[in-house]
């Protein structure tokens, strides 16, 4: 081979070596990539249902029309109607239009106004008989204008607005009568069929029961498991068979527990449909394995020579464990559980199988009332036609990843912090 | 009413604890000397006797109450030779509903009778189980304090329990594993009565939907030709197939990449972003597959003339595959990681370049790992459900057209199994049947890949 062939090769090889690099470079970048796109989509649809838009609408409190006076008690205003304010307020914006277009000038705010003037009356009893500037949620279709989600210019046929209720809504908007603020009733509200009402609520009490129910349940056993096989376990067969068993039942898919939920709980124990209690069990399954897992190598990393030293002084090996290693390995068994059910937060096939996707308009006071749970609102909605579930979907994953991020960085504090390192 | 129960136990053994340890202090004179263990031993004994005992019969009792209810309440019904087991089992769901007054529509008359036989049965049950239960506290209370007063070795008593207790919690892996094969092995049985296995398994019509068609009598034939279950393993396996061929390159170059190349720094921050994509709830992928990226495509398809439904297997695998990046990269850096030094150094000693030597030795030599790491992946993306109930459709198409619907086991299951209540029919059967072939089917693949991996371990540990 001639020097001039020899380099050649060289260099053949340094291309090779070079491009090699760029391959991997690209993967992680691309990687990477992915997962700033899925966040900054998520982010960018879902930020803007945090905020709403309400239009001050100044409505005069008549007596004779509510029926009530300066002394009617609570029960009384509760009974009252509004509706009929609540028209002639809007009838104003658009004085003289025929009948037809009055049921359009009604529909702009949501159907639940009524209930907000009822409120605003509760809390401002002052204003009966005078007029007040209330502030009230418009219908989802024109918030979505607002917030530009929808396009204003396409045939009147096609959008879910007349071309009349967007004159009235830009009449508004330049005598500055709408307005757009903080939307604290996602968090307050639960679910509801109407987009600009709906809010996670039910679903995040839904969610925190359930995981607590996982927590009671999975945290106490797989500890003591954990502990079991890296502690006591003789080298038998049934340990064996227990160990294969938690590592596979880690790599099961989920939607199997929720196929084991709805055969045994469900139909055999007859426990309640939809309820935190039969997900929190059925996501405490799951997760089991995936605390054993990492706590039995939190005990792991705990030196022997912890042991030999409890062991020589004269405790028990029982004792042993309990007042030396565990406490040892805690860091690392807490961080591992937290994980664990940070996965099961985001948990969502199983929970759909044991029929914790019903319609919940109210927010379950105890694990055994029928509720959502965060991922599974994410589903519902999803599923949703209407243009305003998109963002509120959006939202709810950001609620869902702001919660995950919050454990994530716990369980990591808590290993950074808390573990030691043995050398 | 058990939350009840259950905190009436807790109360009582905590205050035993107390009861005990006092009683055993007063009997040594205040000398924990004269004592064979420590008081509080004698505590947690009088505690977990007292608490133990009663929560075994509870936990039995449980179990066992509503069948044992169900025997009393369904023995008229029995009678009747035209009511067969799944109808038992409607009609007393049916009565426990309208019992707890949960039940929707109107309630059907002549079963008022059994529901007030099953309310009083309840009761009876109840106020024996109070009975019961109390009264076991009771004896086991008082041998556990006469065993006290012998200051008895309490410490190694306990300690038996502890031990007991533990190996209690870790055979529950192994009730888990019985409870899913039972359960699901239960209902698949049933199914298979109506529906030959054979059909199930080599059958490419899936359509259970028309299952009820038999119930109209309209066709006695159709029920064996709709339960194919081809198209479904054929679309599993094509959107686990896309998935993949996103994730091993991608999740291969970045794990030699992290493991090979990187500096410490880079893969510090590098390595857990990358190892997010994973943590990330899967109905999020769904959410974005279904919204973003099957709009994405179809509107490409559009430019290029290309009909894409706007549910597709190739949006489907695609967002798969980037949820599994993380898990190939992360395995294959570890077990790149793993292989020793000597050999890398072996190979530059010969002139080979970096690329050189991960190609030519490093990978061979990681090999087995890495095919275990790719062979976890499938199970998981074979397991996978949201982001294709999300995204990839329903029509059970038998295509290779990625651009088409396609949809897999784990939809069919979801879509068969949400909102249809009623549960003795082949429809809901044959979720069952799937969801077993799903579970033997990932655990074959689980097995192979988890005993690559080890064997690659000892390899090299």
């Amino acid at each position: 081979m001639s020097k001039v062939e020899k380099i050649k090769l060289l260099k053949k090889r340094y291309k090779a070596e070079r491009r090699f690099k760029f391959y991997g470079i690209l993967s992680v970048c691309l990687a990477i990539l992915f997962l700033f796109i899925l966040i900054i989509n998520i982010f960018s649809k879902g930020s803007g249902a945090f905020f709403k838009t309400e239009i001050l609408l100044n409505i005069k409190f008549d007596e004779k029309k509510l029926g009530l006076n300066i002394n009617s008690s609570d029960k009384e205003i509760q009974e009252a109607n509004f509706e009929e304010i609540l028209k002639d307020a809007l009838l104003v914006l658009a004085p003289k239009v025929p009948e037809l277009k009055q049921a359009e000038l009604i529909d702009m705010v949501s159907i639940d106004a009524a209930l907000e003037v009822k409120k605003f009356y509760f809390y401002n009893k002052g204003v009966l008989n005078k007029i007040a500037e209330v502030p009230l949620t418009l219908s989802d279709d024109l918030d979505q204008v607002y917030k530009g989600n929808f396009p204003r210019d396409i045939p009147e046929e096609r959008r879910r607005f007349s071309d009349f209720q967007l004159k009235i809504f830009d009449d508004q908007i330049s005598k500055n009568k709408i307005v757009y603020k903080f939307n604290w009733s996602f968090l307050t509200n639960a679910d509801s069929r109407e987009p600009e009402l709906a809010g996670v609520a039910s679903s995040l009490a839904g969610s925190f029961f359930t995981i607590l129910v996982c927590l009671i349940l999975s945290f106490p056993i797989g500890i003591l498991a954990a502990i079991y096989l890296e502690e006591f376990a003789p080298k038998n067969k049934i340990t064996e068979i227990i160990e294969v068993n938690v590592n596979n039942l880690a790599a099961v898919p989920s939607i199997v527990f929720g196929l084991l939920g709805l055969g045994v709980f469900l139909n055999y124990f007859y426990l309640p449909r939809s309820t935190p209690l039969v997900g929190g069990m059925v996501l405490a399954l799951m997760t089991l394995p995936r605390i054993i897992i990492p706590c039995r190598a939190a005990l792991k990393a705990v030196p022997p020579s912890i042991r030999e030293g409890a062991l020589a002084l004269g405790a028990s090996k029982v004792q042993t464990v309990m007042h030396n290693v565990v406490p040892l390995a805690m860091p690392g068994t807490l961080s591992g559980t937290i994980i664990g059910l940070s996965q099961a937060l985001g948990e969502t096939a199983p929970l759909l199988l044991i029929g914790m996707i019903a319609f919940i308009n109210v927010v379950p006071a105890t694990p055994i009332d029928p509720s959502a749970v965060l991922p599974v609102q994410v589903y519902l909605w999803s599923e949703s036609a209407e243009r305003g579930f998109v963002e509120k979907t959006s939202a709810t994953i950001i609620i869902l990843i702001f919660f995950l991020i919050i454990m994530n960085s716990f369980a990591i504090y808590l290993r950074n912090k808390f573990e030691r390192k043995w050398s | 009413m058990n939350l009840v129960i259950l905190s009436f136990i807790l109360f009582f053994s905590l205050s035993f604890f107390f009861i005990g340890k006092a009683r055993v202090l007063r009997l040594a004179n205040y000398n924990i000397k004269n004592l064979n263990s420590l008081p509080e031993y004698y505590g947690y004994y009088l505690a977990a006797w007292c608490a133990l005992p009663a929560l075994i019969i509870l936990f039995f009792w449980s179990i066992f109450e509503l069948s044992i209810i169900k025997i009393f309440v369904l023995s008229d019904f029995k009678l009747d030779p035209t009511i067969d087991d799944n109808k038992l089992n409607l009609i007393f769901s049916q009565i426990v509903s309208i019992a707890e007054k949960k039940f929707s529509g109107t309630i059907p008359q002549n079963l008022i009778p059994y529901v007030e036989k099953f309310i009083a049965l309840n009761k009876i049950i109840e106020l024996s189980k109070f009975a019961v239960l109390f009264s076991a506290i009771i004896l086991s209370l008082i041998f556990a304090y006469r065993q006290i007063l012998k200051n008895i070795k309490a410490r190694e008593s306990v300690e038996k329990i502890i031990r007991g207790l533990m190996f209690l919690c870790a055979t529950l892996a192994i009730f888990t594993t019985f409870g899913i094969v039972l359960s699901l092995l239960f209902e698949s049985i049933k199914f298979f009565t109506s529906v030959s296995i054979f059909d199930f398994l080599t059958g490419t019509n899936w359509a259970p939907g028309r299952a009820f068609v038999r119930d109209a009598s309209v066709q006695t034939a159709n029920v064996e030709n709709v339960f194919g279950a081809i198209p479904l393993f054929w679309g599993t396996t094509f959107i686990a197939a896309i998935a993949m061929c996103v994730a091993v390159p991608v999740g291969l170059f970045s794990g030699i990449f992290l493991a090979e190349y990187s500096s410490r720094k880079f893969r510090k921050i590098t390595k857990p972003l990358i190892e997010i994509l994973a943590g990330i709830p899967t109905v999020v992928y769904g959410f974005f597959a279904a919204l973003t990226v099957g709009p994405l495509f179809r509107l490409v398809g559009e430019k290029f003339g290309l009909e894409v439904s706007s549910e597709s297997a190739l949006a489907a695998g695609v967002v798969m595959g980037i949820m599994i990046i993380p898990y190939v990269s992360s395995l294959t850096d570890d077990v790149i990681n793993a292989v020793p030094n000597s050999l890398r150094e072996g190979s530059f000693a010969i002139g080979a370049t970096k690329s050189e030597t991960i190609k030519k030795v490093v990978l061979p030599a990681a090999l087995p790992g890495i095919v275990g790491s790719i062979l976890l992946a499938i199970s998981r993306a074979i397991g996978e459900t949201m982001i294709v109930v999300m995204a990839a459709g329903l029509a059970a198409n038998l295509t290779l057209n990625p651009l088409e619907a396609s949809t897999t086991i784990t939809t069919q299951i979801v879509t068969i199994l949400i909102g249809d209540q009623s549960f003795n029919n082949p429809k809901t059967q044959a979720a069952f049947a799937l969801g077993i072939t799903l579970f033997f089917f990932t655990l074959f693949i689980n097995v192979i890949a988890l005993s690559i991996v080890k064997k690659f371990r000892e390899k090299y540990e």
